[in-house]
């Protein structure tokens, strides 16, 4: 394979040739070091789909059966390589088809680059075929965007787009390239974005609020830390682990920063929030300060803010000014990058263990063990659980999987019972819970780390919103492991709908087609499983193949997912059924 | 948390889009811009949006967080008015008969400190600058007479401390 040296090498050398536009987009994602990118053609970016096929040989282009697909495919290949994710669409409805991959995106900080077809200039605002002001729309749901309508902007533009998305807080950023744009020639050109002169990535850390943390945190008493997605978005794995370990600080994890500490660590204490382990959600209202790393106290991590962690000093660690005293109102604010803060702080750390503070978090679990925990993994009824099967892939796959869900039950029990050895390897749709998201972020989560196991867990519904995506499995042979808990229900809703609406059940009850042979039908390898004495031999199965592999697994219809603070109420009003 | 005015200056690239990027951000919060105005600033091929609502100090301060976020935006502010120097601007459209033949036009454009812009055979065009109350009183005033057309314009306004922008530009060296 080509160095990334080698290719800007080759790119210096058409730098004196006219090229289109349309081949210039391909020499900046060569540039930009993208070699895989997700799509779906339209007349509008025809130009550039020529391009592709010149370019087969150094570039790989994926049809994926629908422009959402395309969106959630590069972000799972972003979550898991830590590249940028790539999405292509024409104009129109291949554009708006983008915006729900965008605003998952932009909600997760996930670094994509979505480039859109649009008319030629002389037709905008003219309503002509598949016109769409995507720019307007997708403003929103964006870091940022732009509209191209010359040739001799996209390597300048292209060049801000992906430093944009990549640097700082990472998110999504939409290009739309007008068609007569693609076509003209010009002199190409391209020197790599450094710097925007109103944006400033990374604020530089300030040593007076670290040491101002570093204070508090000696003196605590009970200290705790919520950690979420910024410390593996700033790769700070290492650094938050020898924080925890020098200061002897229990620490609990949001869904979007799980894995970045073994689960088997033993200062890990599990997940917050409203399906978040009873220990962390119980004593986030009794520890004397919060150290929160890399997380923007989510209504769903909070619960009620009037009763969140009053009693607490708190401790925010975070890159994004913006996030500082939203939610929740920060005595120190320590701004940067996480692993640059935290390495900072950890000299200033007097070492510690806090044994009795952590007893509190293990005499919970063992509460919630009990009450939920051991009838999740190892339930007497017969119906299969949700929890087992996940305790079965955790054992198949010796905890090295990387797991990608979708939204709902699943999530929160994949979530909840998942064990994971290294980071970035919990995607999951965790602030905008878009359903549809898990099939095909695992085919980008696969091809972002070949070398990885890929598991992803979806429930019934949500499968069905992306379920075309089985063609690109196919096709590409992309060895994922799919599997489909189904419980023929629309799970999370009719649990609110048990618990908080007198049992009516308003369209969450599924009438499921036979999904194993519409698996089949792609021509993937595909059971079902209904019996517990099935189980442990196919997931064992699954999980040895190297190909793709479909498998559904009949669970239990009304079971519901507990430990839940419900909505609106407290974090220490956790209830454990 | 009480409500209150507060005015939000905002330093900017000149950039197509960013409008319409400045007003989602008070859309998604349901805050109501209560005046707008778009101009250049001190600073060369800086663009400066002055933005007048009424909300609480916790949501100007969100807002300002947000602004600020925005790859274009280079800095954000807000001020309570006693932190600010501000006017708006006024145009009154008035019948022409109406300045000989009442003798109390004459009296308010004399005491409202307006001036004569412009006089026809068939109109006159009074402008008026000053705080918003001003304004208003002198539209009451005039309103029995008769206006043919009125318009007033956004806030504009200048903070009594200082804006650092220039200092923060010059730290910026592209590589």
């Amino acid at each position: 394979m080509e160095t990334v040296k080698e290719k800007q090498t080759k790119i210096k050398t058409i730098a004196t040739m006219k090229i289109s536009g349309a081949e210039a987009i391909i020499h900046c994602l060569l540039a930009e070091d993208v070699d895989l990118v997700y799509g779906y053609p339209g007349g509008a970016i025809m130009p550039l789909y020529d391009e592709f096929y010149k370019f087969q040989d150094k570039l790989t282009h994926i049809l994926t059966r629908h422009e959402q697909g395309a969106t959630h495919a590069a972000q799972g290949y972003a979550r898991v390589s830590g590249r940028v994710g790539v999405a292509i669409a024409t104009s129109g409805p291949g554009a708006t088809n983008l915006v729900t991959g965008l605003a998952d995106a932009q909600i997760d900080s996930t670094a994509m680059v979505c480039i859109t077809g649009q008319v030629p200039r002389h037709l905008l605002g003219s309503d002509a075929f598949q016109e769409t002001d995507i720019i307007g729309i997708s403003t929103p749901v964006t870091k940022w965007n732009y509209q191209i309508t010359k040739a001799s902007e996209i390597p300048e533009i292209l060049a801000k787009a992906f430093f944009i998305a990549r640097s700082g807080r990472p998110g999504p950023v939409l290009i739309d390239i007008t068609k007569n744009a693609q076509f003209e020639e010009f002199n190409f050109s391209y020197k790599k974005c450094k710097g925007v002169r109103s944006y400033i990535p990374t604020p530089k850390p300030n040593m007076g609020s670290i040491e101002a943390a570093a204070e508090l945190i000696n003196k605590a008493k009970k200290p705790f830390i919520v950690w979420g997605q910024g410390v593996i978005l700033g790769q700070a794995e290492q650094a938050l682990k020898a924080v925890i370990e020098k200061a002897g600080i229990p620490a609990a994890w949001t869904i979007m920063g799980e894995s970045a500490i073994p689960t088997s660590h033993p200062l890990n204490v599990g997940m917050v929030g409203m399906h978040g382990n009873y220990g962390p959600n119980m004593l986030t209202n009794e520890c004397d300060v919060l150290i929160a790393i890399g997380m923007r106290f989510d209504d769903r991590v909070t619960g009620n803010l009037e009763k969140y962690a009053k009693q607490a000093k708190v401790i925010h660690f975070e890159i994004d000014p913006a996030e500082i005293n939203k939610n929740v109102n920060a005595e120190v604010a320590v701004l940067g990058n996480s692993k640059e803060t935290l390495e900072l702080l950890l000299p200033a750390l007097i070492e510690n263990k806090h044994e009795d503070w952590h007893n509190e978090f293990k005499r919970l679990y063992e509460i919630e063990l009990d009450a939920v925990i051991k009838n999740d993994i190892h339930p007497t009824k017969d119906k299969l659980t949700m929890g087992e099967v996940i305790e079965e892939i955790n054992l198949a796959s010796k905890n090295e999987a990387v797991i990608v869900t979708d939204v709902g039950q699943h999530q929160m029990i994949a979530c909840r019972y998942a064990k994971f050895n290294t980071t970035k390897s919990n995607i999951t749709s965790g602030g905008l819970g878009t359903m549809g998201f898990a099939l095909p972020a695992a085919i980008g989560a696969k091809q972002g780390a070949m070398d990885r196991e890929v598991v992803a867990i979806i429930g019934d519904g949500g499968f069905q919103m992306t379920i075309q995506e089985l063609g690109v499995i196919f096709q590409h042979q992309i060895p994922v492991k799919i599997v489909i808990l189904n419980n023929d229900h629309l799970g999370m809703v009719r649990q609110w709908q048990e618990l908080f609406f007198d049992k009516r059940y308003a369209s969450t009850v599924m009438v499921n087609p036979d999904f194993v042979k519409i698996a089949e039908g792609y021509h993937i390898e595909s059971k079902r499983v209904s019996e517990r004495k099935d189980l442990k031999a196919t997931i064992q199965e699954m999980i040895a193949s190297d190909k793709p592999y479909f498998l559904e697994v009949k669970v239990e219809q009304e079971d519901n997912v507990f430990p839940m603070i419900p909505s609106g109420a407290s974090v220490s009003d956790v209830r454990l059924k | 948390m009480e409500k209150e005015w507060f005015t939000i200056s905002v330093y900017s690239e000149n950039n197509l889009g960013l409008l319409n990027r400045i007003s989602g951000i008070f859309l998604k919060r349901h805050i109501n811009i209560e005046s707008l105005n778009v101009s250049k600033s001190e600073i060369d091929d800086v663009s400066k949006f002055t933005i007048v609502v009424r909300t609480t100090e916790k949501w100007v301060h969100n807002i300002v967080g947000q602004l600020e976020k925005q790859i274009e935006v280079i800095k954000a502010f807000y001020h309570t008015d006693d932190e600010t120097i501000y006017q708006e601007s006024a145009l009154f459209k008035i019948d022409s008969a109406l300045l000989f033949d009442e003798r109390q036009i004459q009296n308010i454009i004399k005491e409202s400190n307006s001036q004569i812009v412009t006089v026809g055979r068939d109109f006159f065009v009074l402008a008026k600058s000053g705080r918003r109350n001003e304004i208003d009183e002198m539209y009451d005033q005039l309103k029995p007479f008769g206006i043919k057309q009125f318009v007033r314009s956004g806030r504009i306004s200048v903070s009594k401390d200082e804006m650092q922008i220039s200092a923060m530009l010059k730290e910026f060296q592209p590589s």
